[in-house]
């Protein structure tokens, strides 16, 4: 609630600006210094759009945030995906920064992020090809005017990047009309007796979530007209617990919860547990684990600190201690209540009873354990 | 740059590069020189023309061994796509001399080993941080230095901790360098021409230029060798030997080899080494300079031999290794006439088709293009190994990684095995065996013979050792026999049985080393690596004790405790603790360290705790009897471990106390395994009698289906030794037994009589007639007239006395202090009878 009303205090601020406009001037450094080859329509070279989204300095000095971090290897496989006309997939466990990154490659490839089609189990056929202004249609009969073009379809018209959100929700037979509009690049008007062609630039994002289960799996027909990149999760603790505080900084403050003074062990703490429980291994690398049948994502660990906070704000003396993580950790972790338990109690028993400092936290996690 | 009319044509080429071998060819082919000379040991010339045999199939390597010593040996690996490999071919195709000339393997071998007594870690020629650091635990020690040393290098090395497709991640290692890393020739130059990846700039420059591509037009086949030379002179100028101080000596005697052949040959001969020796082999010294080099080097005889050799040798890192991480690959680059990058695509397609999975012609396409594109955008003139495997994880393997470890296991690395024709000479792991048979007084017969082992005698615990390795390689000259009578860990009993096919398995075991210890320590923690099941990996860390193979330990310890971390079934470990913990015994009696065994086998104890109470729950009968079996397993198991493994020992037991009172306490718990661990606990003082008799109450109270009392008294009394014993000393739980029985209903009772039937005649029959006398006599009645229960005492057991006879008891007195020999012997034959009277009365 804060948050808005002071956005709507210091004026027509929107909450989240565009990945377009908030980056606006490195976008336009970016276009000025590349003067490598672009395809047609592209705002920026591939490579300009890599560097876009990895960071650097370009050659008259302007800084580019990096905007995803992680492995060069993927955004170049997924740039270059996009230069080649093929669709691309991002697939990945939630929270694994999918939307972010089909955001700012169609800002960068083509200067707008809008054009998005959002999944979901109800999404109809007119959100993928067009639906109709039935007043006109009734008045004046079927003609272009009468037609509303669906974001793909304006994408395909203007030379654009399109995004699809969540596209394993989207049900299989409107799935499958994106079929024909990845292979033969064209929309059929019947209707009218007309296509929409695609022109040149016209390409598709979309984002899917492989971890879910009971969505619409792709069929062999789209899959095969998509490029996928697996989006992974942080690779290094360092970087994950910076994502994670980052974040449960910016919650805590959305929920005016008073600042933790000594959260940040706590928080690498709750990292920790979730990366080795989701990798399978030690962080030491020599001592192998069972993995419970939940994702443990980033996100996941951010709700423990926030919801630990919270506990530690309302019940506690403010600190974050181990008991007020304990509870969230089980309560992220044992989501099957036989298998993961064994799971959890074998963790307990071999790895966090027999480590340095953690005595607490074991202590804590026995207690809400039994 | 056909400048060199007069001189030797001298080709410098990175070991097991694809490109420099297409250019060595089309070298050879230009200059047609009159003699091919090649770095390697000129023991082998001998072993040359048999390369050109129809039998010989590349990868192969040339093996020296120190003839006293086959645990000394060094190799070097060919493939076909290997410089020297192909000149060597061309040479003999062309009917021109074809020798060796680098340093002979027995100056090599010798010097090793004296490298390796001033500082172990041996350099090569171009070596590769990190290499040291990859000694693998279970070599020998004498055995690995030499290869390391000889071993065929590319330049480039440092590139090892690389995949495929993983290029610019940081590689773990590197830092933690001891000592200053000599110079690596091929990073110097790809930094100066802006590359981060030395690798990735060799194959840009040398190995993708394929003919008939844009940028690979090279007009003359001697120029890209020229180039190089210049380049790797610019080199040696600034850095010197770069850090490899033996190249002096391998360059003194190349260059000594290189003006014999001037003699010979005049200018018209070819020089086939690593780019990195061709300066110094073209500098001018005197012979002299070079002799006083050479001189007082050591010796040892050495012998040489082809020996097969696989891709996933090549690509292996560490051991005898080339550290070539894609041999599949550079063959392919080195065997598809033209675009190499679309053949890959559909050999990619093809192997996942035969997998099963779904991969069109269009998806072959696509990725053909994703991979050419980003190999433009990344700037190189050809995709390589890197954008390839990019695109094929985005087009044909939906982005996982799992088809793709295929694609690498089968393509990228391979499954080429090579072939040695039948008129190599013998390996020398033979020549180990027969020595080892000699000196042990074992000789191979064809007759079949029985061999008694004592192995407290030394001998015959070596001659032990020497047949467990055996059958770890699958030579079975000796199979364990069943010991006469006694059972003891001291004695083993083999039947021998040598057969000729057995020569074939000792040059087939060959490959996993030189010596049989080395051998079968390889092969072991192979096995242990490919192991699928827990039990298997617990028998080979049994037999790996059995066969005195420390070495390969660390390995399988490794790979049991990661087998246990992921196995969920709780029967399976509990499985494999019982053979952990005989195994710790024996590594105390054979004197192996076991600190590690014990660690694993703690951890295993661990995991049981928690993952038994949930496994014991609904089961039916015969899963509860095997469970009741393990558990008995597990029980004595951790009395063994809390002895062996002083950390924890304490923890580790009362844990498992904790575990069997939340069993017997649980009803869910299968009735068995409920008595089961109600009575170890008694028998281990855990348990109050009183304790026992109200949980045996429980478990028999009227509601309980008999089915499931039955059980109960199973596992209760029933199976173990003693178990009736019980029920004969504590007339309590009997009477709870015979009135539970007593209630049972007549409709049920057939069905639990079975179970009843089994559990008592299991007992001994001295057991069973007490037992059924003392039902007899009935529960309520007093035993013995002197002590009948009190009347109005009803706590009071039947056959028992309220309290303790003080007389009766002092009366045992005298019998035990005779019996601990405290007493002075006079007073002897008195108290013994009266002992026999009191004892009498008191039953």
């Amino acid at each position: 609630m804060t948050v808005s009303e002071t956005i709507a205090a210091t004026g027509a601020e929107v909450l989240r600006p565009h990945a377009e406009d908030a980056f606006a001037d490195e976008l336009k450094a970016l276009a000025a210094a590349d003067d490598r080859p672009r395809p047609e329509r592209w705002r920026l070279s591939p490579w300009a759009v890599a560097t876009y989204l990895l960071g650097g300095v370009l050659s008259d000095g302007t800084v580019i945030t990096p905007k995803y971090v992680g492995p060069r290897r993927l955004v170049e496989v997924a740039v270059t995906t996009l230069a080649t006309d093929r669709a691309l997939l991002l697939l990945g466990v939630p929270g694994t920064a999918k939307t972010w990154v089909s955001e700012h490659l169609a800002a960068a490839v083509s200067g707008d992020s809008t054009l998005l089609v959002q999944g979901t189990a109800g999404t109809p056929e007119e959100a993928v090809r067009y639906g109709w202004n039935y007043a006109q249609l009734l008045a004046h009969g079927p003609s272009r005017d009468a037609l509303v073009p669906s974001p793909l379809m304006r994408a395909m018209s203007e030379g654009m990047t399109a995004r699809i959100e969540e596209l394993t929700r989207i049900p299989a037979d409107v799935q499958d009309s994106l079929i024909t509009i990845l292979s033969e690049k064209t929309l059929p008007l019947p209707e009218l007796g007309q296509e929409v062609q695609a022109v040149r630039g016209f390409n598709v994002i979309a984002t899917a979530n492989d971890r879910d289960r009971g969505v619409n799996e792709l069929s062999s027909a789209l899959r095969r007209r998509f490029n996928t990149v697996v989006l992974p999760l942080p690779a290094t603790p360092e970087a994950e617990v910076d994502i994670v505080s980052r974040r449960v900084d910016q919650v805590g403050r959305s929920l005016d919860l008073p600042p933790a003074p000594d959260g940040l062990a706590e928080i690498r703490r709750v990292v920790t547990v979730f990366r080795e429980l989701r990798d399978g291994v030690t962080t030491d690398g020599r001592t192998k684990l069972k993995s419970p049948s939940g994702t443990l994502s980033t996100a996941e660990a951010i709700s423990v600190v926030t919801n630990g906070l919270a506990l530690a704000a309302h019940f506690g003396d403010g600190v974050l201690r181990p008991g007020d993580v304990a509870a969230g950790i089980l309560g992220a972790v044992v989501r099957d209540p036989a298998a993961d338990r064994v799971v959890w109690q074998e963790y307990l028993e071999t790895v966090v009873r027999e480590r340095d400092g953690w005595k607490d936290f074991y202590r804590a996690c026995r207690e809400v354990s039994v | 740059m056909t400048a060199r009319p007069a001189g030797p044509l001298l080709l410098g080429v990175r070991h097991h590069g694809p490109g420099s071998a297409r250019a060595v060819r089309a070298a050879l082919d230009a200059a047609r020189p009159q003699a091919v000379l090649i770095e390697g040991p000129p023991e082998g010339d001998a072993l040359l023309p048999l390369a050109a045999d129809e039998q010989m199939r590349p990868p192969v390597a040339l093996l020296a061994h120190a003839v006293d010593d086959p645990g000394r040996a060094a190799f070097w690996p060919l493939a076909a796509f290997s410089p020297e490999w192909v000149a060597i071919r061309w040479a003999l195709a062309h009917g021109v001399p074809v020798r060796f000339i680098d340093l002979p393997a027995a100056h090599s071998l010798a010097m090793a080993e004296e490298g390796e007594r001033e500082r172990r870690p041996g350099q090569d020629d171009e070596p590769r941080p990190g290499q040291q650091d990859e000694r693998r635990p279970g070599q020998e020690q004498d055995e690995r230095r030499p290869g390391q040393e000889q071993d065929e290098r590319r330049p480039g090395q440092e590139q090892d901790e690389r995949r495929p497709g993983q290029d610019g991640e940081p590689r773990p290692g590197q830092e933690a360098e001891p000592r200053p890393v000599p110079v690596d020739p091929i990073r110097v130059l790809a930094e100066t021409a802006g590359y981060d990846d030395p690798e990735r700039w060799w194959e840009d420059v040398v190995e993708h230029r394929v003919p008939g591509l844009p940028g690979a037009a090279a007009t003359d086949p001697l120029a890209a060798f020229a180039a190089l030379g210049e380049a790797m002179t610019a080199l040696r100028e600034v850095y010197g030997d770069g850090g490899h101080p033996r190249d002096a000596v391998r360059e003194a005697y190349m260059r000594i080899q290189l003006r014999a052949a001037r003699k010979e040959f005049g200018g018209a001969f070819a020089v086939v080494c690593g780019a990195w020796h061709v300066p110094a082999l073209e500098a001018r010294t005197t012979q002299t300079a070079d002799r006083a080099l050479l001189k007082g080097l050591p010796k040892v005889k050495a012998e040489l031999t082809w020996v097969p050799w696989t891709h996933q040798r090549l690509a292996r890192h560490s051991g005898y290794g080339a550290g070539i991480d894609s041999p599949g690959w550079y063959e392919h680059l080195f065997a598809s006439p033209d675009r190499p990058v679309e053949r890959w695509m559909t050999k990619v397609a093809g192997l996942l088709r035969d997998e099963d999975r779904f991969v069109s012609s269009a998806h072959v396409i696509e990725a053909v293009r994703l991979a050419d594109t980003l190999a433009a955008m990344r700037g190189r003139p050809l995709a390589g190994l890197s954008e390839t495997t990019d695109a094929v994880r985005a087009v044909m393997c939906e982005g996982s990684d799992v088809p793709l470890a295929l694609v690498r296991d089968r393509l990228v690395v391979g499954v080429t095995l090579g072939e040695v024709p039948d008129t190599a000479p013998a390996v020398p792991l033979q020549r180990d065996l027969s020595r080892r048979q000699r000196t042990l007084r074992l000789k191979p017969e064809a007759s079949e013979r029985e061999l008694e082992l004592d192995l407290r005698k030394d001998t015959d615990a070596a001659r032990s050792r020497l047949l467990h390795r055996l059958r770890l390689l699958g030579i079975d000259w000796g199979e364990p026999a069943a010991g006469r009578g006694s059972t003891g860990t001291f004695r083993e009993s083999w039947r021998l049985h040598w057969e000729p096919e057995l020569y074939v398995r000792v040059a087939e075991a060959g490959v996993w080393g030189t010596t049989v210890l080395s051998a079968a320590t390889a092969r072991a923690e192979s096995d242990a690596l490919a192991a699928t099941a827990l039990a298997e990996v617990t028998a080979l860390a049994e037999r790996c004790l059995l066969a005195g193979l420390t070495e390969a330990l660390p390995v399988v310890m490794r790979v049991l405790a990661d087998r246990a971390a992921l196995d969920a079934d709780v029967g399976h470990l509990a499985d494999a603790l019982p053979a952990l913990a005989r195994t710790l015994r024996y590594g105390d009696v054979r004197a192996t360290d076991t600190a590690a065994l014990g660690e694993v086998a703690a951890g295993l104890a661990e995991r049981i705790c928690v993952g038994l109470p949930p496994a014991c729950t609904g089961l039916d009968a015969d899963g509860a009897a095997a469970l009741r079996r393990q558990v008995d397993g597990v029980h004595t198991a951790i009395g063994l471990l809390a002895g062996a493994v002083p950390v924890n020992a304490d923890g580790l037991r009362a844990r498992w106390r904790s575990v069997l009172h939340r069993l017997t306490a649980r009803d869910t718990v299968a009735g068995v395994i409920r008595g089961r661990a109600a009575r170890l606990l008694l028998d281990d003082g855990h348990l109050a009698q009183d304790e026992a008799a109200r949980l045996m109450g429980l478990a028999l109270s009227p509601g309980t289906p008999p089915a499931d009392a039955a059980a109960w008294i199973e596992g209760f009394v029933g199976g173990a030794a003693g178990g009736g014993m019980l029920l004969v000393h504590d007339e309590r739980l009997l009477a709870l037994v015979d009135s539970w029985l007593t209630g049972v209903p007549a409709g049920t009772f057939t069905d639990v009589l079975p179970l009843l039937r089994r559990t008592f005649s299991a007992y001994e029959p001295g057991v069973r007639r007490t037992l059924g006398e003392l039902v007899r006599r009935g529960p309520a009645a007093g035993t013995d007239p002197g002590t009948g229960p009190v009347p109005g005492r009803e706590s009071t057991a039947p056959g028992f006395g309220p309290v303790l006879d003080a007389a009766r008891a002092d009366a045992v007195v005298p019998v035990l202090r005779l019996l601990l020999g405290l007493d002075a012997p006079t007073g002897a034959a008195e108290t013994s009878e009266h002992h026999e009277d009191r004892l009498g009365a008191t039953g």
